[in-house]
């Protein structure tokens, strides 16, 4: 009896000794401009040549500016950066979407866009939030530069099997509840190490009710919680968001595919490591109000006060939380006020998120107060927003429409938190300095951050006036 | 990779639950290719004003700690994102070790392959230890890879777990890559097999 992890993981054992790692076969390899120098620089060193150039694929989305790309970038050092990538792709034969082609995103946006994600495979990315690939039932795991060069050299990588955790969200979500409040929830139950060692596997109706664009947004953030992987079994949403796309097989070879990735579930008395159970009708909008992903609480609450701290480390964590944020205990979330709003980063710049944005800003204007950017995932994203109306209602309503990119949710180009500023984003993480030095962040839905671009403040999205 | 020698060094404490990659090498300095020269960075804006004048408050700016070897840190250490970055820069500052109670995986993994030794210990001896380098006098410990023991002057502290292999792999410097392209036949067989 396997889980759907053993399943995968047992696909792609290429040799196993006794006292030592396994060695893993890896079906994808997704690079980007940051975390692959250094790796291209190592096989070059050690005069080795890359194995499969056929089955890495590289675009560029962390240091690139995401306004006037058609300008020099301002920055020399990402420039070069990004010159390097190219130099490394055309010398090791690697397929690069650059930023002309309609293809090029955010790396996590681009692979299942493309159609390269396919249930069953393993994949890995120089990048933590690879566990968004999990959606599809691929086991799908952020890494290292010295394992890219690793992956470079040999397509496969020396593993120790991780433990199995299921979290079981059943229920109906209720409106104005999506799947980014589901995995806030998720994280904020079972803390930010909870799952450290492990590799997820969600299951229950909630999660099988969600689009293929919520299952991404959910296993995006599995390493929020310290997972090493997140994993949703394949089923009929995923395989009609697949047929047709670029990459997907064709004509019989679909037929044989969905075959076998239909097989790919949990056995019914599979045993896990640990277990969380999750009421999805219970859930409430999420706001983050600490400097991490697991500090969150629902709309309706306030800042936490000291004496809610599980222990005297979480309340000193909670102090250094309260001055970083510039929050006072007990403050209720809908009073807090925002500079900036960010709607983009691999966790929310898919279209679903756009559209589910437009309609909150549809007929209504950013507060006065706030500067709103939205960052599609991928310049394909863009195009069709802009053919559904979607970028015409979020730009009359004052936000500005951006070209695709990591952009303001790593802040490694230009779009950056001024010191102070305080931004409703709908990325992944809420670290210290991580939007801009000083930038105090709050992780909200799509919904949630059009919202509150709008009001000024947090406001509860459930209680919302749609104009139509 | 250097091989990882049994050695003496000073212990910085760094205790706080939660240190990401982020903070220990903030993203304005990914943008380089390569590999070194981010001691400079490592914990930069805990460590400098956005002046680039020091933070007097910040462990690494106390002079007691100028050359420290072990970095001892809270729990789930080097959580976050992937960036190997963050091992380097550890590395390059002239740490040699971390110790912790936990760590987030993929720091783990990246801290070995470059010869940075993560020690997991229990949570209340790591709080001890980080009381313990607090103090006036300068914590020194030894560290045996060899025996897996974490000891002081007056002798053995801790034993610590680590998986045979990476040990053996730290000890003798080797080299990953080199070691699975010796299976080269069997990666070869696996894409025959099942059609990659």
């Amino acid at each position: 009896m396997s889980t759907l992890y053993d399943k995968i993981w047992d696909r792609h054992l290429v040799h196993q000794e006794e006292g030592k790692p396994a060695l893993i076969y890896i079906d994808l390899h997704l690079i980007h401009e940051v975390t692959s120098p250094q790796a291209f620089e190592g096989l070059r060193l050690a005069g080795r040549s890359l194995r499969r150039p056929d089955r890495t694929f590289a675009t560029i989305d962390h240091a690139i500016p995401t306004i006037n790309r058609n300008l020099p970038f301002k920055d020399p050092i990402a420039a070069q950066q990004v010159a390097t990538l190219r130099d490394n792709c055309r010398e090791f034969g690697v397929k690069l979407y650059d930023l002309d082609r309609v293809e090029q995103g955010i790396i996590h946006v681009f692979g299942p866009e493309q159609g390269l994600t396919h249930p069953g495979m393993t994949i890995v990315c120089g990048d933590s939030h690879t566990s968004t690939h999990g959606a599809f039932g691929a086991l799908a795991f952020g890494i290292g530069t010295s394992e890219v060069e690793h992956v470079f050299a040999t397509q496969c990588l020396q593993q120790a099997r991780s433990k199995n955790f299921r979290i079981n969200v059943e229920g109906e979500l209720p409106f104005g509840v999506t799947a980014k409040d589901v995995i806030l929830g998720i994280i904020n139950q079972i803390g930010m190490g909870g799952a450290t060692g492990h590799v997820i596997e969600y299951t229950g109706s909630a999660i099988r009710g969600l689009s293929m664009e919520g299952r991404m947004t959910v296993c995006n953030m599995s390493i929020e919680g310290g997972a090493r992987a997140g994993l949703i079994a394949p089923d009929e949403t995923t395989f009609e968001y697949l047929k047709g796309r670029p990459f997907a097989p064709k004509g019989e070879a679909w037929e044989k595919a969905v075959d076998d990735w239909s097989g790919l579930a949990t056995d019914e008395d599979a045993a896990f490591d640990k277990f969380a159970e999750i009421d999805a009708n219970s859930l409430e909008p999420f706001v983050t109000w600490g400097t991490s992903p697991d500090m969150s609480v629902k709309i309706t609450g306030a800042v936490p006060e000291l004496s809610d701290a599980r222990d005297s480390g979480e309340a000193s964590s909670f102090e250094r939380m309260y001055e970083y944020m510039g929050l006072e205990p007990a403050t209720p979330i809908e009073k807090i006020g925002i500079d900036r709003a960010f709607i983009g980063s691999c966790t929310n710049a898919r279209i679903e998120d756009l559209r589910a944005a437009a309609k909150v800003a549809k007929g209504y204007k950013v507060s006065s107060g706030v500067n709103a950017m939205v960052v599609p995932g991928s310049m394909q994203i863009k195009q069709q927003a802009e053919e559904e109306g979607i970028a015409e209602i979020l730009t009359d309503a004052g936000f500005e429409w951006r070209d695709a990119g990591c952009s303001m949710c790593l802040a490694m180009n230009e779009d950056v938190l001024a010191p102070g500023e305080r931004c409703a984003s709908t990325s992944n993480r809420n670290f210290e300095g991580r939007q801009g030095r000083g930038g105090r962040t709050h992780l909200v839905s799509p919904t949630m951050a059009a919202a509150a671009a709008i009001a000024g403040h947090f406001v509860d999205v459930r209680d919302w006036k749609f104009k139509s | 990779m250097d091989k990882f020698v049994t050695f003496r060094g000073t212990v910085a404490p760094l205790f706080r639950a939660n240190i990401d990659t982020d903070q220990i090498i903030p993203k304005q300095f990914l943008t380089r290719i390569e590999r070194t020269g981010y001691g400079a960075f490592l914990f930069n804006d805990w460590r400098f004003n956005p002046d680039g004048s020091k933070k007097a408050d910040f462990v690494l700016n106390d002079d007691r700690f100028s050359g420290a070897s072990i970095l001892v840190a809270g729990p789930n250490f080097g959580c976050g994102s992937s960036r190997e970055h963050a091992a380097w820069s550890i590395l390059d500052h002239g740490f040699k070790v971390v110790i912790a109670p936990s760590f987030g995986d993929i720091f783990y993994s990246n801290s070995l392959k470059n010869g940075l030794l993560p020690i997991r210990l229990d949570n209340f001896l790591v709080e001890e230890l980080a009381a313990r380098a607090e103090g006036s006098a300068a914590l020194q410990l030894t560290i045996d890879l060899e025996d897996r023991l974490v000891s002081d002057d007056k002798g053995r502290l801790a034993a610590f777990e680590i998986d045979d292999f990476r040990r053996y792999c730290l000890i003798n410097g080797l080299d990953d890559i080199g070691l699975t392209l010796q299976h080269e036949d069997r990666i070869s067989a696996f894409e025959a097999k099942m059609g990659r």
